[in-house]
């Protein structure tokens, strides 16, 4: 019992990445409980020695890659429904106004990388475990969320975003 | 510089991961190169905004469902557990103590003291660039604020005797109100924290005591109506010099009129 590691401590930081990628606290908590039940479920494949943090945060990102392929279609028609009364179709009323709307309207994957650099202070190669990709991918889901990013907070009309739909 | 090792080297240098040489180089490039300055300071305020954003989820009490799926499931608990957080139940202290496997009926406060105060150590201690809300810069506001907070007069303890500096503080919320954080480092980036909240009422003054959870070596004790805990990973000795220093200068400060 005693030398069983305690995932209390990395409840908060899960909580605030799980945030920040959902959007939303019920969602987030939900997603934090199913990390945390996977988590006891395979502790004993987890290798003492190595990163917990980094661990719990990788089964959190397949937990989370599930959701979003299950929940695709829905969520297209929800984020369509959202576009629509946009104040009278205003341009600039597309431009995401705060940080959290801007998260909302990145794509995924680059939303997940920049919170695990920018939010979690995961490393590069660090994040490129977390997700399973390799660094070069991690990099340039980095640059285009970051430039992504820039345009939407800069007030610049989502242009690209509107093509897209 | 090729463009694309340009562009790694500019996030790289927004996340603080060159090394000084490097660093110095880039910020060489961006002095000529506005446009490259301009999305480096877009950036790093990206990073700003985020923290801005959600930190303050770090500082949220803990949901019980989550703190109850941290532990294993109920039914291969051990049997002194189960009667444990019964007890818990029953007396109406569920905090994110739950499971610990405490053995009376009341809980010795003390030893929740020496947990939180680990917990937030592990929490916050490892954050790079957000160690602390107020920098030690500000460090009479800093006291000034958490103070009037945490309800007493506090004191930042001085460890420059110890080697370790104060890199600044931050409000916590816990099970008896607000906590204050108090940050130190030393010469090679090792943190200690110390933890300073209300004492649960009822509680008995204590000695000094020693606890290590997960990892962490806390020494902490309680003076009229406040708990101290100082956690760090720096070895029992070190921290139990540091926290020798923290009480005397604590104790010396209080019987000041």
């Amino acid at each position: 019992m005693r030398a069983r590691p305690d995932l209390i401590e990395h409840l908060p930081r899960l909580r605030r990445y799980a945030r920040a990628l959902t959007g939303d606290v019920n969602r987030a908590d939900d997603l934090v409980q199913d990390t945390l039940e996977r988590a006891l479920a395979k502790l004993d494949l987890w290798q003492p020695g190595s990163d917990l943090r980094a661990w719990l945060f990788t089964l959190m990102h397949n937990l989370f890659v599930n959701q979003i392929r299950l929940r695709r279609p829905q969520e297209t028609v929800m984020e369509d429904a959202l576009d629509v009364p946009v104040s009278g179709g205003q341009m600039e009323a597309l431009a995401a106004r705060d940080i959290h709307e801007a998260l909302a309207r990145l794509p995924e994957e680059q939303r997940e990388v920049l919170l695990l650099v920018g939010l979690e202070q995961f490393g590069y190669s660090e994040a490129a475990q977390v997700l399973g990709v390799p660094m070069g991918t991690v990099m340039s889901r980095l640059s285009r969320a970051r430039e992504r990013m820039r345009q939407m907070l800069a007030g610049e009309p989502a242009i690209k975003l509107k093509v897209v739909k | 510089m090729t463009a694309e090792l340009l562009e790694q080297e500019l996030h790289a240098y927004v996340d603080g991961t060159l090394p000084e040489a490097r660093r110095l180089e880039v910020e060489t490039w961006l002095a000529t190169h506005p446009a490259d300055a301009a999305r480096v300071q877009a950036w790093t305020g990206q990073n700003q905004s985020l923290h801005a954003a959600f930190d303050a989820v770090l500082n949220e009490p803990l949901p019980l469902s989550l703190v109850r799926a941290t532990r294993r499931p109920i039914m291969t608990m051990p049997f002194k557990t189960l009667t444990a957080m019964l007890a818990m139940l029953v007396t109406g202290l569920l905090g994110y103590a739950i499971g610990l496997g405490s053995s009376g009926l009341a809980p010795a406060a003390p030893a929740y003291l020496a947990r939180d105060a680990a917990i937030a150590h592990a929490v916050f201690s490892p954050e790079a660039r957000h160690p602390v809300e107020v920098d030690a810069a500000h460090a009479d506001h800093l006291v000034a604020w958490l103070s009037k907070r945490v309800g007493t007069q506090l004191q930042a303890p001085d460890f420059s005797a110890q080697g370790f500096e104060l890199l600044g503080g931050r409000l916590l919320s816990g099970e008896t109100g607000p906590v204050a954080q108090f940050m130190y480092q030393d010469r090679i980036e090792r943190r200690v924290t110390l933890y300073v909240r209300r004492a649960v009422a009822g509680n008995q003054e204590t000695a000094f005591r020693h606890a290590t959870e997960n990892g962490v070596d806390v020494f902490y004790w309680i003076d009229g109506d406040f708990g101290y805990a100082l956690s760090g990973q720096i070895g029992r000795q070190a921290i139990q010099r540091l926290a020798d220093a923290a009480y005397q200068q604590l104790v010396t400060a209080s019987a000041k009129p």
